[in-house]
């Protein structure tokens, strides 16, 4: 027993954030079950958890773990017709009114799409985005750096 | 520079947009199903009551804290994730039962409560002297004398006493019911104003 808050306090503090990043890597509507999945997840290996420092970015972790999933999972399925296979393995089924830059997010490379959402749409800074990919806080920079240098590209 | 910042607050939005609404009915969800497939440890909740917001606990085996109103409900569970465990809930649906009986017990319908209790948070001679506490019936009042005899050890008046005022269900293990010898209020966790409130409603005072 250490010093971890209590479980319901991660989820009023961080489920924003979780979903946020969720929404902006795999869809609005694939988030869903990734977030229960994500806090499901989280529960489970919540008490054998040695440090509590960092809970913000433990819980992206696997956020990003069980996005990474659901694009592998989507990559084998079969693919409906009108869809081309190169963009099926990023891109979230299309939602009708949903904002345009989701496309082109869903679009970047797996490492980009994650530093992008993590940066911008949960509002992480470099070293906590290293720490929730599992990456140095230099090569999150970059990431996040190249990625929005493509998104430019290809919005210009 | 700009750019970056537009396209950045751009994404932002969109996935905030889509999020925010959504991220509390999500959370909701998933204490629900965590509670399903007993994951949840500790359960708790907030009552309202006569005297003030109620905090209550319980682990499978039953209720394992009451939070008196003045009690602040993130001190307790931060005390229940180093005590007991920190996968801990909101899921109200395990405390059904406990609010149920505490309104009626707040009515004047409800002598004796019937949920279980999990009594883990105290051991010992503290642990006896709760039990014993907790077969003092309703409407009737005892004295820490008695409580520490009743508990093995009539000199311990004073660990009685401790022993009460750490009671982790007050309430439902009533130790409002314990007094001084010779009738004086002795002490209370919540305040002595609602150990006379109790008292009062239970038709003691």
């Amino acid at each position: 027993m250490n010093g971890l808050p209590p479980f319901q306090r991660l989820l009023d503090e961080h489920s924003g954030d979780v979903l946020a990043y969720l929404v902006a890597t795999v869809g609005p509507q694939e988030a869903d079950d990734c977030f229960q999945e994500t806090f499901i997840a989280a529960l489970r290996a919540y008490p054998s958890l040695t440090d509590g420092s960092y809970l913000r970015s433990w819980l992206l972790t696997i956020a990003h773990s069980k996005a990474m999933d659901h694009h592998r999972a989507r990559a084998r399925q079969p693919l409906p017709v009108a869809e081309t296979p190169e963009r099926a393995a990023h891109s979230p089924a299309g939602h009708p009114g949903s904002d345009p830059v989701w496309g082109s997010v869903a679009g970047l490379p797996p490492k980009q799409r994650a530093a992008v959402a993590l940066r911008f749409a949960c509002d992480l800074p470099h070293r906590e985005i290293g720490a929730a990919l599992g990456c140095s806080e230099a090569a999150a920079r970059r990431n996040v750096h190249e990625g929005i240098k493509r998104l430019r590209e290809e919005m210009a | 520079m700009s750019k970056t910042t537009d396209l950045g607050d751009a994404i932002g939005a969109a996935a905030r947009d889509a999020s925010d609404a959504r991220a509390s009915e999500l959370a909701a969800e998933v204490a629900r199903r965590a509670e399903a497939d007993g994951l949840a440890d500790v359960a708790y909740t907030t009552a309202d009551s006569p005297f003030g917001t109620l905090t209550l606990a319980a682990t499978d085996e039953g209720i394992v804290t009451l939070g008196l109103p003045n009690l602040p409900t993130d001190e307790i569970l931060e005390d229940l994730a180093k005590r007991v465990s920190p996968r801990i809930l909101e899921a109200p649906g395990r405390l059904d039962e406990a609010r149920r009986e505490l309104d009626l017990y707040f009515e004047g319908q409800l002598k004796d409560f019937d949920v279980p209790l999990d009594w883990r948070l105290s051991t010992g001679f503290r642990q006896r002297v709760l039990r014993e506490i907790d077969r003092i019936p309703f409407g009737e009042t005892r004295s820490y004398m008695e409580m520490a005899a009743g508990a093995g050890n009539p000199r311990a008046v004073r660990a009685a006493g401790s022993a009460c005022g750490s009671n982790p269900i007050p309430i439902i293990v009533a130790c409002h019911r314990v007094l001084r010898t010779g009738g004086g209020l002795g002490g209370y966790g919540g305040g002595l104003e609602l150990k006379e409130e109790l008292l009062r409603l239970e038709g003691v005072l």
